[in-house]
């Protein structure tokens, strides 16, 4: 399949080694991948925060950029982020219709269409659970509140990871509780949302995991910078990050909480 | 300035606009359970349901009822005589020593249904999901007051009268929608207290059930 | 210590550990902004502990309780349409519903605030002759803050709910939907009632069974000889006039069967159209709220029976900013809301900083999209920054949590979405604010991807900052809310966007 890769704002500026991790495991399972050069952002940021009249030109340019995908230029687009696809599927239509741009709303649908978070790619449109994954580590997996609520992935990044060898997969305590990240409540509601964070970085620590992962950078960034700020030693990997690591080109655990990108 | 009532509906008519569109309410839920009114598996879910309420269930046959209420009622050991609605069949009530009678022309006073053992009641029908029993103020049920301040309630329940669903219950009352209405499921509780339930308030603390099937 | 009848009276200093809230004259805003307030609130451990135990209780009985319905989805479907329908149809149904009730031997009153509606509570208890009611409890008369008007006329309202009169003994305000002390762990309130609930046993014990006596004991005259009595409602049907309400203890039959008159303050969103709508809300209900396939008793009645129950009832219709929340075509489904209180309950937020920190009585994720609707500027607008209900669109992480279990399928997370809009462009041209300034930089530099990689080429200048982990560790404010308490990534030395085009080059 050819395949367009969005890789989110977030990933793109601050967490490459994520996008990169499912190039390699895209192209490694045979299927061509592109990065459509005109992509920034989706827009969610701007919405949530309220800002709509702002969020029109970046849902424009996203919805512009990947476009071709409604006229089979590409098969699939392709998030690794449940909150992003959530954006895409759920916000840009119906703020593209609030401002009374229909047509943009129409094409973002269509686009919406064929936009598939990572583990919803890997195992609806893609048909695999096991990809071939290597990853001898203690993990423990988060389930992002957008990923469960907006996008309903379900169980499928968890069977993704039962089927990666070597992988001790052990189970998060209240994990589909959120981890107080929600993008601004961050800032505005900073007090609240580290007392949630608290909540969760006990939560990671009690399963003794070596790595946290999550299908969402954004959480990871949240959840990883309270581990490293407790020095806890836990690191905030990908689920990309895992399921590309074989036993022939693995995915090293990083000094620090977050993976460096790779050199290649 | 206007009256409330117009100027109320002058502000939901502006806020809805001219032409608000009609809404279609899906219905795919259920109206009916897979088990039919009346049936044994009915009457175990009901049992089932009402034993989780802390209430007290028996089955027994249309000959051992009157026994099993004088036994529901002695079991109590409590004192005072026993109220019954005025329409409820003489022939139940044999076991008992001390009836007394209420209606709605010739009402008991508060004082007196505080000071009875208990109430024996019929029903109008019972709901086995939830283990619900409807009351609806008919003379074999009484006023609502009598099956509220004694502190025990006999509950009599006809195995042809247990459904299984709250939609076959409702759709049943709905035939006389005025008459006034009392669900009752498992005696007085609250759960107001760090959210965990415990049985006995202000309603009748005992809940006996008896399923003449 | 004075025994408490009722009347809200000045707090003293050696109150304490009761009454953390002086009764305010707004209950629909009252305290500082959420920020500040839930501030407040993560300091009060206690306060912690007893609202994880109680809402984790709560979550797992609901969550038993709905998985055992098959048809559970389908429920939902028909409860939200018929909330639809509700609005779409609203001036008929009221109308219908009033001639009902009128049919039957009731009296239909219209208020279109709460001091209007207040004011006809008390006259009818005036014309009775009645210095005391006995009260239900009921979300309506709190919002409209009926105990306090009544008593500035001389007329005691008497809580009956367990909860409730937790919190009035307490001169407390109450912090959820259901259970309105659920701040209170079962110590504090068997100190609350020692100390102010008249004829409490000395040697009483915090056992949950024991204290539900006490209240049994201490309202049962009360009960045997009120002649009014207020309750709320949860349903009323337009076409048969029957008023629902839902309960568990018995007090709520008590106040609805014995006193000879009745006042029902019933929100005008409370309608149904027909009878055989309730069988649809009569599952919802009660598993959602208490997690029982059943509450205890559900009382249903219609009009005046004569020689059962209250001979006069009287039904107060009230708007008090509801056709406020109408206007707006996204956020009006708020008022499809039947104060199950399950969106508490698995709130986040709310489990950690309970229902004070709303400053209104609808507190939590429903309470934050229907307090700033009530009390802003008609028309859809908010107040903007000025007022301290603007922030309580941002009091979520919109995890969703709360649409998942709603009952009749608020879409809260999208209402918050949109409350915020509206909260921004209030404050649009009033303000320099920093956030507006970034959104706007950002929605410029995101809206091109030349401009983008740009700003990705300049940001990447700051990677050397994050030292070997590649975190910084402590910034200015704003940047200090966030390493308050985590670490921050810096950005790549190498965008993936530039990496990528170095790979096709290299290729």
């Amino acid at each position: 399949m050819r395949i367009a890769l969005a890789a989110t704002c977030i990933a793109d500026t601050l967490f490459p080694a994520a996008p990169q991790a499912v190039v390699r495991l895209l192209e490694r399972l045979g299927h061509e991948v592109v990065f459509p050069a005109g992509q920034t952002c989706c827009g969610q940021m701007h919405v949530n925060t309220g800002y709509v009249a702002e969020a029109v030109p970046v849902i424009r340019n996203h919805v512009r950029t990947f476009a071709p995908v409604a006229d089979g230029e590409w098969d699939a687009v392709v998030i690794p982020s449940g909150s992003c696809t959530g954006s895409v599927r759920h916000q840009q239509a119906m703020v593209a219709r609030r401002v009374g741009l229909d047509e943009l709303a129409a094409t973002a649908e269509a686009v919406a269409a064929r936009t598939f978070e990572l583990s919803e790619l890997l195992v609806d449109v893609l048909g695999v659970t096991d990809v071939g994954a290597w990853f001898p580590h203690r993990v423990t997996y988060h389930p992002t509140c957008h990923s469960l609520r907006m996008v309903h992935v379900g169980d499928r990044p968890l069977r993704l990871l039962r089927e990666v060898e070597g992988l001790d997969l052990v189970e998060l305590p209240a994990a589909e509780t959120c981890c107080g990240f929600g993008g601004t409540f961050a800032f505005k509601n900073a007090d609240v949302s580290g007392a949630m964070l608290a909540d969760k970085t006990a939560n990671v620590r009690a399963t003794a995991a070596d790595v946290l992962t999550a299908g969402d950078m954004s959480c990871l960034m949240h959840i990883g910078g309270g581990l490293s700020r407790q020095r806890s030693g836990v690191r905030a990997l990908h689920l990309a990050e895992i399921l590309a690591s074989t036993r022939e080109d693995p995915t090293p655990l990083p000094a620090a909480t977050f993976s460096e990108m790779t050199t290649a | 300035m206007s009256d409330a009532r117009s100027e109320i509906l002058i502000r939901i008519r502006a806020a809805l606009g001219p032409d608000p569109a009609p809404v279609e309410v899906p219905r795919a839920y259920r109206t009916a359970g897979d088990l039919a009114p009346g049936s044994p598996e009915a009457i175990d879910l009901l049992e089932d349901r009402l034993l989780d309420y802390k209430a007290h269930v028996r089955r027994v046959s249309a000959d051992e009822l009157p026994a099993a209420i004088a036994q529901a009622v002695a079991d109590l050991g409590a004192e005072g005589p026993v109220v019954v609605p005025d329409g409820l069949d003489p022939a139940w009530l044999t076991g008992l020593a001390d009836v007394v009678a209420d209606s709605r022309t010739a009402p008991r006073s508060n004082a007196e249904l505080d000071a009875a053992a208990a109430v024996v009641t019929a029903a109008r029908v019972a709901i086995a999901d939830t283990g619900t029993i409807v009351l609806d103020g008919e003379p074999d049920q009484g006023r609502r007051a009598i099956s509220l301040v004694p502190d025990a309630h006999v509950c009599v329940v006809r195995a042809d009268q247990v459904v299984q669903t709250v939609p076959e219950a409702v759709r049943l009352l709905a035939e006389h929608p005025a008459r006034p209405q009392t669900w009752v499921s498992g005696p007085s509780a609250t759960s107001d207290i760090e959210l965990s339930r415990v049985e006995g308030v202000h309603g009748p603390r005992t809940l006996h059930v008896l399923l003449v099937v | 210590m004075s025994t408490f009848l009722g009347i809200p009276r000045r707090r003293e200093a050696d109150d304490e550990p009761f009454g953390p809230l002086p009764h305010p004259h707004e209950p629909l805003r009252w305290g500082e902004s959420f920020p500040r307030a839930a501030k407040a609130a993560l300091g009060n451990t206690q306060l912690r502990r007893n609202l994880a135990h109680a809402t984790t209780t709560i979550r797992d009985k609901r969550a038993r309780v709905v998985a055992e319905v098959p048809d559970w989805e389908a429920l939902r479907d028909a409860g939200s349409a018929v909330k639809q329908q509700v609005l779409a149809e609203l001036p008929e149904l009221l109308a219908r519903l009033e001639q009902s009730v009128t049919e039957r031997g009731g009296v239909v009153h219209w208020a279109r605030d709460a001091d209007e509606a207040n004011r006809i509570v008390a006259q009818i208890a005036e014309a009775k002759g009645a210095d005391e009611v006995v009260k239900i409890k009921s979300m309506a008369t709190q919002e409209i803050g009926l105990n306090e008007a009544l008593a500035a006329r001389g007329i005691a309202a008497i809580e009956t709910d367990l909860a409730e009169l937790i919190v009035q003994l307490a001169d407390d305000m109450p912090s959820h939907f259901l259970v309105p002390a659920i701040h209170r762990n079962r110590t504090e309130i068997r100190d609350i009632f020692l100390a102010r609930m008249a004829g409490a046993p000395a040697d009483l014990s915090d056992a949950p069974r024991e204290l539900a006596t006490a209240a049994r004991e201490h309202l049962r005259r009360k009960f045997l000889s009120a002649k009014v009595a207020v309750s709320g409602a949860n349903f009323g049907v337009a076409d048969t006039g029957t008023v629902a309400v839902v309960e568990s203890e018995g007090n709520g039959r008590m106040c609805l069967t014995l006193p000879e008159t009745l006042v029902t303050v019933m929100g005008i969103e409370k309608l149904v159209p027909t009878f055989t709508d309730l069988e649809v809300f009569l599952q919802l209900l009660p598993r959602s709220s208490t997690g029982e396939r059943m509450n205890p008793y559900t009382s249903l009645w219609t009009g005046v029976t004569p020689g059962d129950g209250p001979q006069e009832f009287h039904l107060i219709l009230l708007d008090n900013g509801r056709t406020k929340v109408l206007e707006d075509e996204v956020g009006r489904a708020a008022l499809h809301c039947i104060r199950c209180s399950a969106c508490l309950n698995v709130c986040p937020v709310y489990e950690r900083v309970g229902g004070h920190a709303y400053g209104s009585v609808y507190p939590g994720p429903i309470g934050a999209i229907l307090t700033p609707q009530l009390t802003g500027p008609s028309g859809a607008q908010s107040a903007g920054h000025d007022d301290p209900n603007a922030s309580l669109p941002f009091a979520s992480t919109l995890c969703g949590a709360c649409y998942e279990v709603c009952p009749v399928k608020i879409d809260i997370p999208s209402i918050l979405v949109d409350l915020r809009a509206r909260a921004v462009d209030a404050d649009r041209g009033r303000l320099v604010d920093p956030v507006a300034a970034a959104m706007k930089a950002a929605s410029w530099a995101m809206s091109d991807a030349g401009r983008f990689a740009g700003a990705e080429r300049a940001a990447a200048l700051t990677h050397r900052v994050g030292g070997k982990d590649h975190v910084v560790r402590r910034l200015p404010y704003p940047g200090s809310l966030w390493t308050g308490s985590r670490d921050l990534p810096v950005p790549a030395s190498r965008s993936f966007r530039r990496w990528w085009a170095d790979r096709k080059e290299s290729e």
